[in-house]
């Protein structure tokens, strides 16, 4: 079994911030996955939407699902991260003064992704953009 | 404890997501950081915050949580009351500080039995 779902994010619209998650964790109950695991895929979906929200010009989320993990790509075109091990450490944050009045920026999307991932990596460009890809195992 | 059983104990006010007033309230969850929620909120939990907007609709029906209680008497946005009637989350309102609420909150749900 694998099913693939595609979803695109528009940089700075947050009112469509949690389209995927939401479509995934639909999918995956449906699918009849353990509830812990969905729980952290949902997490970990729903930071990396919001990251495509708050500092990209668009983005594309792939998810994979098969019968023993999900792997998601959420790729972007964006500014890219400069430096990304400052980046991934809790608190850090360059979202705007907007985005942090809403709640959003506090440098905790990123270790959000990490904890509830098995495997994570970051590829970025200054400029271009950035691909996240993660994978969570099921229970 | 049902939802509905809060908003008559506290004199809430009910904005949105009547649907969901018989859902069930095991604890609660104060901040108004969506990614401090979206990490550390449990399911079934009543959410305290002054976010209005329709973000926290989204995060907590992601989540599973009871509920949303705004403090300061302050009111959700358009979109936000249109989202909690769509997922059936109610949105709830007092006039009390955040501090005062998840005291009030605290004791019913944790310190009765202690």
């Amino acid at each position: 079994m694998s099913i693939e779902l595609v979803f695109h994010i528009a940089g700075g619209d947050f009112s469509n911030a949690g389209k995927a998650s939401s479509h995934i964790k639909k999918v995956l109950k449906q699918l009849n996955i353990d509830s812990k695991s969905i729980k952290r895929i949902v997490v970990a979906v729903y930071e990396a939407e919001v990251n495509v929200a708050a500092h990209a010009f668009s983005g594309q989320v792939t998810a994979q699902i098969t019968e023993h993990h999900i792997e998601v790509v959420v790729s972007d075109q964006g500014p890219g991260i400069e430096n990304i091990e400052q980046a991934m450490q809790p608190g850090y944050s360059t979202a705007s003064k907007e985005v942090r009045e809403m709640g959003f920026g506090a440098g905790m999307g990123l270790s959000n992704i990490q904890k509830n991932t098995d495997e994570l990596s970051i590829e970025s460009r200054v400029g271009e953009g950035t691909i996240v890809t993660f994978r969570c195992n099921y229970l | 404890m049902k939802v509905s059983e809060l908003v008559e104990k506290f004199e809430l006010n009910v904005y949105s997501g009547l649907s969901g007033l018989d859902r069930e309230v095991t604890g609660g969850y104060v901040s108004d950081l969506l990614s401090d929620v979206m990490g550390n909120a449990a399911e079934n939990e009543v959410w305290i915050t002054l976010q209005t907007h329709q973000n926290v609709v989204a995060i907590a029906s992601l989540k599973d949580l009871a509920a949303i209680v705004l403090v300061k008497g302050m009111e959700p946005d358009d979109d936000t009351l249109e989202r909690s009637n769509q997922e059936g989350i109610p949105i709830l309102g007092t006039p009390l500080s955040t501090f005062e609420m998840a005291g009030k909150l605290f004791v019913e749900l944790e310190g009765s039995g202690a």
